[in-house]
């Protein structure tokens, strides 16, 4: 079967050898590689960057993961009622989502420029002084944080809406029989019932923010100083600008093992704790 | 008190009317921004006066400095090639794991799956030295390959096809149709509403791919339009914002309009697709 092949040759074939490949040495010119072991896990160890581009990844999936979720519900409240414009206005939370993620970032460096920047412009009206987000290593991660909220929250949205509407009617008008506020309605009728939905917005949210790191080579390059890397943009650099590619093979393994923790983690600790009642 | 409370419950309907409305203005004004800025003169792209003069200077400034139609061009083969590659493989692959209990099948198909979660772009290393081998790089088929067996494409039409009635393979089995006749005649047309909701998902994903073309692509010839862009906007290149706003707008343009014409099965692909 074809598809096995490429399957083969582009998933499975590249795991095994990456593994492989990250204990070798890198080729020289009068020193062809060999093995080196685990040696270019002790230099990554060793590697101050390494430990801050996790942290950073750690860091951007907890400040863009939750408020994404919390928004595409609000988001989905909206629309999943009768409002005036409905459609225009599911329309406006979802285009972020078809948009590339490299066009997005050219229309938001431009509001993060210092000085002559939309944000700075506005803050100006104010009385503020210009800032440069992407120039300060204390504010470059929440700027594409703030971006990065803005793509995802109307992809998410869409999978709340199609829970929301599979929701049967009758509990809502049950539940303000019996008195209930809203509020209450919400927390304990209709958030139980999307947990399955939540789960599964929660893995592809933590997958993507290891695999997108679009917006970095326009915004940030992952400077300054690194505040802004993340871990596949780290290898990229490795391998493609530094051409370390033994070390980056030993940065992949991480992501890899990563992600397959978090496949683990949801198959055999989230997948039960989702059966409610 | 019932009245009292019905007014209360108007405004509060109100007010989450105008909050919706409000949250959908704020979500679109970047791009709504990048309009502004790309159909006027450069010095207006801060100074928002609605009598300021609309301009195409800045297309036209930034079809003269990336040749986008050409990369236009390339994104369309580019995703036409990966979809129909797709479109064929997946199916294969589907209609054997729905219908055939070959020895190992489980764990073939959990292999399968293994690329919902490695995908292609994180082993971007290794493929990339694949690539080289076959000598395939900076090729419109070196972007493409390593996505067109799609483990989600295979996992979705599986599903689609497991859940097609035996009894009608077994009816177009008596009437003399083989396998391909089979899958051809009767499970492929059943599950359309799965081919356009994943053709839909997997053409607006790989228009938007940019790190794994821009490590295999390094000539005109080959590189899509989020590469073109990327290179484009890059700071260092020097373009003012109107005209990169405006060859954003250029790259972005098929897909969003096509986005806005059928955005009723968009949204419902995407759904379909999430939920399986």
């Amino acid at each position: 079967m074809p598809a096995a092949i490429l399957l083969i040759a582009f998933t499975h074939y590249p795991t095994v050898a990456t593994v492989i490949d990250s204990l070798f040495s890198k080729a020289t010119a009068i020193r062809p590689s060999r093995f080196v072991g685990v040696l270019n896990y002790q230099r990554m160890l060793d590697d101050p960057i390494f430990w801050k581009v996790l942290a950073n990844n750690a860091w951007f999936a907890l400040g863009t993961i939750p408020t994404s979720i919390a928004l595409a519900i609000l988001m989905a409240l909206f629309v999943n009622r009768s409002i005036p414009g409905r459609s225009l206005v599911r329309m406006a939370y979802f285009t972020p989502t078809v948009l590339p993620m490299i066009a997005v970032a050219n229309i938001w460096l431009f509001f993060y420029t210092p000085d002559i920047g939309l944000i700075d412009q506005i803050a100006s009206w104010f009385g503020f002084s210009g800032h440069n987000w992407l120039g300060d290593p204390t504010t470059v991660l929440p700027a594409i944080m703030v971006m990065t909220i803005w793509k995802e929250a109307g992809f998410f949205m869409i999978f709340y809406l199609a829970a929301m509407q599979n929701i049967p009617p009758e509990l809502e008008e049950a539940s303000q029989l019996e008195g209930a506020t809203r509020w209450y309605y919400f927390r304990r009728v209709m958030f139980p019932l999307l947990m399955p939905t939540t789960l599964f917005v929660l893995v592809n949210a933590v997958l993507n923010s290891f695999k997108l790191v679009d917006h970095l080579f326009v915004l940030t390059k992952g400077g300054p100083d690194n505040a802004s890397n993340l871990l596949l943009y780290y290898i990229f650099e490795t391998a493609f600008s530094y051409f370390e590619t033994h070390f980056a093979a030993a940065l992949t393994v991480v992501l890899l093992i990563l992600l397959s923790v978090m496949a683990l983690l949801q198959f055999f600790v989230l997948d039960k704790r989702v059966h409610y009642r | 008190m019932k009245r009292s409370r019905s007014i209360s419950e108007e405004f509060q309907s109100s007010l989450e009317t105008g909050a919706a409305w409000l949250l959908a203005v704020l979500w679109i004004s970047p791009l709504v921004y990048a309009f502004w800025a790309a159909f006027h003169p450069g010095e207006y792209a801060v100074n928002f006066n609605l009598l300021a003069p609309l301009t195409l200077d800045n297309f036209r400034e930034a079809l003269s400095r990336a040749p986008f139609p050409r990369y236009a061009l390339n994104t369309f083969i580019l995703v036409s090639t990966i979809l129909v590659a797709q479109l064929v493989l997946c199916t294969l692959a589907a209609y054997a794991f729905a219908r055939y209990q070959f020895r190992g099948h489980k764990i073939a198909f959990a292999l399968v799956l293994v690329q919902l979660m490695i995908t292609p772009e994180i082993l971007i290393v290794e493929n990339y030295s694949t690539l080289a081998r076959f000598s395939l790089v900076d090729t419109i088929l070196g972007i493409g390959l390593p996505y067109m067996a799609s483990a989600f494409g295979i996992f979705l039409l599986r599903q689609a096809f497991k859940s097609t009635p035996k009894e009608l393979e077994e009816a177009a089995r008596l009437e003399g149709c083989g396998t391909m006749g089979v899958l051809w005649r009767v499970y492929v047309p059943l599950a359309r509403p799965t081919y356009l909701a994943y053709a839909l998902v997997s053409i607006s994903h790989h228009w938007n791919n940019f790190l794994w073309p821009l490590i295999v692509t390094n000539s005109v010839e080959t590189r899509p339009l989020t590469v073109g862009l990327g290179i484009f906007g890059a700071p260092e290149s020097g373009v003012n914002w109107s005209v990169i706003s405006a060859a954003t707008l250029l790259s972005v343009a098929p897909l969003l309009i096509a986005f806005l014409l059928f955005q009723r099965q968009f949204v419902q692909s995407f759904m379909y697709a999430g939920i399986k």
